[in-house]
């Protein structure tokens, strides 16, 4: 036998859908590096190698990819698209950058598999190291995908246990063993089992029924969305200033949009967007409009928009977004997230606004009653 | 008599030619918004969302300037006109910014155009706006051969040597139609999208600035489309945006013609393809390294003497360069 390359494989850090990846890609036989968790470091090694006006997830990934490198990583799988997003473009970029600083990395892009069908095929056999038989690789998908299903919809319940906890801070805790016992599910049945246990576990915890709860709707850019360390883990903070939060995309609703069908959750997004915004403006600028107007037609208290710090489709859905808000009459903040952002600064912003919501539902409830 | 009007900003530099005459011919009034003053763009940065880029402010500015002297307001959605780029998501959803973006406007005409998902999307485009105004099919066709042809006299003129602005006056007919002589002692490469390079205001006339200093200055818009397309794309997948791949192929071509002993990237600040653009640039300047090159941003603060200073230490050094090369042979 030649000798076999050995492929130290890594993909960029997204929330907990690391513990999917690496289950999926160990399967077909790579050696996965794992990503760190985004941090100051991870920040201040993309924001030097990167374009100035370039925006944060570039950065974050750049940092990301420099710090698996380090470790040894020499594949990266990653997404493509098609723009006009300019995040479609970035896999290119991050080469040409990797490269002139010296690390040598191989990457596959997956770009969606519709409009390039040979490319896909082409990827997963670069990635099926243990040459498993087309059937078993679709197995492997297939339980990877399980599992992604039960993170998300475990990091969802969360969303709604945490405002109403008793003890600051349980379903925190709580979330980090649950997730380790997914980590170690294998099989379809473990994960399924694991994952019940989980929504137990979680549902166990003590719940104060009488505080006020705002629902608040979160839209936006999806890397901001989906990674807690680039949003400041808006989500936690929210949860604890007493705001059940529902964000508007999850990676495996998003992974379906783009490889077999559009989900009716997205047709729905964009019919609702079309008076707006009829055109797809690249990312997820449209979506972010429809998802606000949906969650105001389903009595939202607020809707929080994410975006990077000169991302295009969010300052045009943003522009429009104005309109919106005053028509529905729903309270909208947006951040427009950058490696300057701090997390104190975040949080008096969200306390003056979940203050506001709170004070409308007082309002709204008196005027009501009497 | 209906009144158009045409914002002075964005598409302006590359149609606005060919959309007047276009409308002059089915009887209809063109209105331009004309020069971007500082009052206009102070409207439009008042108006517009704080994150936009300086050209999106700039339109808002201009599209504000406008308002009460219009039937109608002609924004186009144009997203692909070659099959194979988009334009920026901005352009994209230009026309639902000013709508919702803006109080008080007056009705917007945006015709899509798209020619990746519709046959002769360009003709249906202008036959919509034949419809939309109530004019007959024959005067249609005919206003859009002669804008054609307006349009193709346009590109030429450009190609010969003339800037958007001289190419409109000669047009008319206001200068000699000879294309402008070439008799500085250095060549610069001007890159950057056509609405911030010839937006006076925008570039702080940077043209002229450089014209005076003795400089013939080239930009993407002299390059015929043909030379343009003559190398592949510098990415794999080609640049998504129409403007940021012409400026790469012109840029290429710049580079490797040997004309041209320095070249500028001018950017506005918040230009969310520059900071993928600027970087492919100076990539390819690296191959070429007695060709200086330098990256100005502009934003609306203008700081006029700023960018003076750092042209004349570029030119300076330029100079100097040249002569460290001749010597040296």
């Amino acid at each position: 036998m030649p000798n076999k390359v050995i492929n130290k494989v890594t993909f960029p850090h997204m929330g907990e859908s690391f513990r999917a990846f690496k289950m999926l890609l160990e399967d077909l036989g790579n050696e996965v590096i794992l990503p760190p968790r985004p941090s100051r470091k991870t920040l201040d090694l993309g924001v030097q190698y990167a374009p100035e006006f370039a925006c944060l997830p570039l950065k974050i990934l750049l940092g990301t990819y420099m710090e698996t490198a380090q470790k040894g990583a020499n594949l990266i799988v990653t997404s493509g698209g098609v723009g006009p997003c300019r995040a479609g473009q970035y896999a290119q970029l991050h080469k040409a950058i990797l490269s002139e600083q010296g690390y040598d990395m191989d990457m596959v892009v997956f770009e969606p598999p519709k409009l390039y069908p040979l490319d896909f095929i082409r990827n997963v056999r670069k990635l099926n190291v243990a040459r498993l038989s087309y059937r078993a690789v679709y197995q492997c998908i297939k339980r990877s995908w399980r599992k992604l299903k039960a993170l998300d919809s475990l990091e969802k319940y969360t969303h709604v246990i945490r405002p109403r906890e008793q003890q600051t801070g349980v379903t925190s805790r709580i979330y980090k063993d649950v997730l380790a016992w997914i980590d170690q599910a294998n099989s379809i049945k473990e994960i399924k089992e694991a994952e019940n246990a989980g929504l137990n576990e979680l549902q166990k915890i003590p719940q104060d029924q009488y505080r006020i709860i705002v629902k608040v709707g979160l839209v936006g850019e999806i890397y901001v969305l989906l990674e807690p360390a680039s949003n400041l883990e808006i989500e936690e903070t929210l949860g604890n200033l007493g705001v059940e939060v529902e964000r508007s995309m999850f990676l495996t609703g998003w992974t379906v949009d783009n490889t077999i069908k559009e989900t009716t959750e997205l047709l729905n997004a964009k019919d609702a967007a079309s008076p707006y915004l009829p055109e797809m403006v690249g990312g997820h600028g449209r979506d972010s409009v429809g998802h606000t107007i949906l969650y105001s037609q389903r009595g939202f208290d607020g809707v929080i928009q994410l975006a990077p710090f000169t991302c295009i489709p969010e300052i045009v859905a943003k522009t429009v977004l104005n309109t919106v808000g005053k028509e529905y009459n729903m309270p909208i903040l947006t951040f427009f997230l950058d490696e300057q952002t701090g997390k104190a600064g975040i949080a008096t912003r969200l306390e003056a606004f979940v203050d506001l919501m709170k004070r409308k539902q007082k309002f709204r409830t008196s005027t009501a009653n009497s | 008599m209906v009144k158009i009007g045409i914002p002075s900003a964005l598409f302006y530099y590359v149609y606005y030619p060919k959309w007047e005459s276009f409308f002059q011919a089915l009887d209809i009034e063109v209105i331009p918004s004309g020069k971007t003053t500082k009052q206009l763009l102070d409207n439009g940065v008042r108006e517009a969302l704080a994150d936009a880029c300086l050209p999106v402010k700039v339109f808002f500015g201009h599209a504000i300037s406008l308002r009460d002297k219009v039937d109608y307001l002609f924004v186009p959605r144009i997203v692909s006109t070659n099959k194979k780029t988009v334009y920026c998501p901005k352009f994209l959803g230009m026309p639902d910014m000013i709508r919702h973006g803006l109080p008080d406007m007056p009705p917007l005409i945006d015709v899509r155009v798209d020619v990746r998902t519709q046959k002769f999307a360009i003709w249906r485009a202008y036959e919509f706006l034949g419809n939309f105004l109530g004019v007959k099919k024959g005067k249609v066709i005919s206003a859009f051969r002669s804008a054609n042809q307006v349009h193709r006299r346009y590109k030429e003129l450009m190609v010969a040597g003339h800037h958007p602005l001289s190419a409109m006056a000669a047009l008319k007919g206001n200068v000699n139609l000879s294309s402008p002589r070439h008799t500085g002692q250095l060549t610069f490469a001007l890159l950057g999208y056509p609405y911030n390079l010839y937006d006076p205001f925008i570039s702080i006339q940077l043209i002229d600035k450089l014209q005076k200093m003795g400089i013939n200055v080239l930009t993407p818009e002299n390059v015929s489309a043909k030379t343009l397309q003559e190398k592949p794309p510098v990415l794999q997948k080609g640049l998504f945006w129409t403007f940021s791949e012409q400026v790469m192929q012109a840029a290429r071509h710049f580079f490797s013609s040997g004309k041209i002993d320095g070249a500028i990237h001018l950017t506005a600040f918040g230009c969310g393809p520059d900071s993928l653009l600027n970087n492919f640039i100076e990539r390819e300047a690296t191959k070429y390294p007695h060709i200086p090159l330098m990256t100005l941003t502009m934003d609306e603060h203008g700081g006029e003497a700023g960018i003076t200073t750092r042209l004349e230490a570029f030119i300076d050094m330029v100079q100097r360069k040249k002569r460290g090369v001749r010597n040296a042979q």
